[in-house]
């Protein structure tokens, strides 16, 4: 309750105003930010009724796919499965406001650890580096490396504010490490940019045409507007520039890079790289391990080539660089090059001959029931090779994660068929 | 009843989801039959929800040509009406009777394959789908849920087409956390069932006789995630890693990815080509 001393009532109202005038009271700072207003739609006959947030989630989910079928379809697209990515994080005075709860460097922090996990996740065999912008300078916060736990601890180590932002830096210190990479990977850089100018030494369209020629593709994520200069970076190198709104858009914005994206075809070289596969090492067996170099006892791996023992995996032989990933690792990518297709929306058709009601009265992944309100047809998706039902949930949990239809994989196959050609 | 049920969801209590194989052509060349087979299961499945009173326990049918759910313990339907309160279904009678129906219907649906050679193996990547969606529709009830677990009971040898499925269907099951404990009772090693066991933390065992497979269930794989942690369960040795080339299908330690993926109508070419292959020029 406000800190107010109790006066007589004629005087209260007084106090009152004053009191506005001054602040407000602690209760009503809850209410601040709360436009519950917002929440809130009309249905047909205009009453108020709360925002049906899964159907709208669905729909979205469904408006995102259909983007990404369209865009893929009748094309030959390759995807770079081995990259590089260096995120440059801007920590300039911009990043110290406040905008985004509690600023905008904690938030980007938050995110880019997630996105850090998810993006070996998805991409088990490449590699990220950090860079921060600080005072005008850009840093190099760790190299390219294949441990999300190493950029992480590097990052949330330092979060500080200060001084001016400089883009041409930033791309001139991510070029130069980039430029050292072998020609089979794909070289990205994520820029998160918070500042709404750039003070550079030189000139940023050279270096703009240098990235390009070096086939850098460049991605800014902006946090406060959109900038030309950013714009025009991302347009030359073939990225994407996108402005995050708050910090559930700013989430989606950074998960939408964890992907890999379409390689440009003329920047593709088609190569073979050679990997090994070691063997896990023997309970009870003694080596000095390349990477601590230290006695290790037990578990670890053997580099094929020349017997090294490492730690984990996927890493490079210290020894004899050969690259070394067991399987699973490989196999985490393979539902990138088998995707499954979209599931059709079932119109709801209220006619007593609907083939639904012989069919499909629950969803054939979850057993959930498919009928809504009073037994009618509720919404389903239908799969368009195996003809099954499902409900909206498994829709999405199976296109977003588990990219198998459990229809397909139910329905026998005769032999004839390869997987190759589904 | 729902302040009830909070002070009852202790740390043990588990939703089993068992992944039962009951592929004619490998029953057929088994020792043991199938129905003795099944009463080691049935009694196993009576002893897990003997364990904790709100235990829940789904049972999918791995068959040949199609996949199915037999039994879901937190059915009404299922729940004898004559015990007071207490949801312990006596003889099982429903699932018995839809697995009969559902062999019926898999026989039915593989006598349209005329192929003589065969190759035995059940459509595991199915059942491991459709128990993944299941599951996850049990996270989306609400924070009070049982902690979920897939069981394998699997004879059949592995599909080498399911592959990619089932590799898939393991990761998923590694973000959501959920084991996959397998337990193996034909006669080659399966591949797929170690690494799905090594990759999420689950227990691998392959029994040598069957007789006593009652045994192996109660003792090895009816123990709750809690207290796994503190009984000793087998571990994992000597999980084979190593890929196979796409083209031989050998095993092999050493060869050369393409590191870009093609996604054409005609041929996925993102492969692991054995090193006697044309070296390329890098």
């Amino acid at each position: 309750m406000s800190n107010q001393r109790k006066r007589p009532n004629g005087e209260r109202e007084e106090d009152d105003e004053e009191d506005d005038a001054e602040g407000i009271g602690q209760w009503e700072r809850a209410y601040v930010d709360d436009r519950s207003w917002e929440a809130l739609q009309e249905d047909e006959s205009g009453l108020l009724r709360p925002i049906d947030t899964s159907a709208i989630y669905h729909a979205q989910y469904r408006r995102r796919l259909r983007m990404l079928s369209a865009a893929a379809a009748g094309t030959r697209i390759q995807k770079g499965l081995i990259r590089y990515l260096y995120i440059v994080i801007d920590f300039s005075r911009a990043a110290a406001e406040t905008d985004f709860r509690p600023s905008r460097m904690a938030i980007m922090a938050k995110h880019v650890e997630a996105f850090i996990r998810e993006f070996f996740d998805q991409n088990p065999l490449s590699q990220i580096g950090l860079v921060s912008i600080k005072n005008g300078i850009a840093h190099t916060l760790t190299d390219l490396g294949g441990s999300p736990e190493s950029h992480i601890q590097a990052l949330m180590g330092k979060l500080e504010a200060a001084g001016d932002s400089s883009l041409q830096n930033a791309l001139e210190l991510v070029h130069e490490h980039l430029n050292q990479i072998p020609s089979y990977g794909h070289r990205e850089v994520l820029i998160l940019y918070s500042a709404l100018s750039t003070s550079d030494p030189g000139d940023i369209m050279e270096t703009i045409q240098k990235c390009k020629k070096s086939r850098l593709r460049c991605s800014v994520i902006g946090l406060s507007a959109e900038m030309f200069i950013c714009k025009h970076l991302c347009q030359e190198t073939g990225g994407l520039y996108s402005v995050a709104v708050d910090e559930v858009h700013l989430k989606d914005l950074l998960l939408e890079h964890a992907p890999p994206p379409p390689a440009i075809a003329e920047f593709a070289i088609s190569n073979l790289i050679k990997m090994g596969f070691p063997q896990r090492a023997a309970e009870g067996s003694m080596a000095i391990c390349s990477c601590h170099k230290e006695v290790k006892i037990g578990a670890g791996y053997t580099c094929p080539r020349c017997k090294a023992r490492v730690c984990e995996l996927p890493t490079e032989c210290t020894i004899c660089g050969l690259t070394l990933v067991s399987s699973p690792h490989l196999a985490r990518s393979y539902h990138h090059l088998f995707p499954i297709a979209p599931f059709d929306e079932v119109p709801t058709l209220s006619s007593s001959n609907d083939p639904r009601r012989k069919l499909g009265k629950s969803c054939f992944g979850c057993q959930q029931s498919l009928l809504g309100a009073g037994n009618k047809p509720g919404p389903c998706v239908t799969c368009r090779k195996c003809k099954h039902y499902f409900c909206l949930d498994c829709d999405i949990y199976i296109h977003e994660s588990l990219h198998n239809c459990p229809g397909c994989e139910s329905t026998h196959r005769p032999k004839s068929v390869s997987l190759l050609e589904e | 009843m729902a302040s009830v049920a909070s002070k009852l969801y202790s740390d043990d209590v588990s939703l089993l989801v068992l992944l039962l194989d009951t592929n004619p052509l490998f029953w057929d060349t088994t020792s043991t039959t199938f129905s003795q087979f099944l009463s080691h299961v049935l009694a196993f499945l009576n002893a897990v929800l003997g364990l904790n009173q709100l235990n829940q326990v789904v049972v999918i049918a791995t068959g040949y040509s199609s996949c199915d759910y037999v039994y879901d313990s937190s059915l009404t339907s299922n729940v004898s009406s004559e015990s007071r309160g207490a949801r312990m279904p006596a003889l099982f009678g429903s699932l018995l009777e839809k697995l009969e129906d559902f062999i019926g219907r898999d026989a039915e649906l593989a006598e349209g394959d005329e192929h003589v050679d065969r190759i035995a193996s059940s459509l595991l990547s199915g059942s491991l789908s459709m128990a993944l969606c299941y599951i996850q529709r049990v996270f989306r009830s609400g924070h009070l849920h049982p902690q979920p677990r897939i069981l394998c009971l699997q004879g059949s040898p592995d599909g080498p087409e399911q592959y990619v499925a089932v590799m898939n269907s393991i990761f998923s099951a590694q973000r959501l956390m959920v084991p996959i404990d397998s337990c193996y009772i034909g006669t080659q090693n399966s591949a797929f069932l170690q690494q799905a066991s090594y990759i999420t933390g689950g227990v691998h065992h392959a029994p040598k006789q069957l007789d006593g497979l009652f045994q192996f269930l109660t003792t090895i794989f009816a123990t709750d995630l809690h207290t796994r942690g503190f009984v000793q369960l087998p571990k994992p040795v000597g999980v084979d890693f190593r890929a196979s080339c796409f083209c031989h299908k050998k095993t092999i330690d050493m060869g050369s990815v393409f590191g870009q993926s093609k996604l054409d109508a005609a041929n996925a070419s993102s492969s692991v080509n054995d090193r006697k292959r044309r070296a390329p020029d890098s």
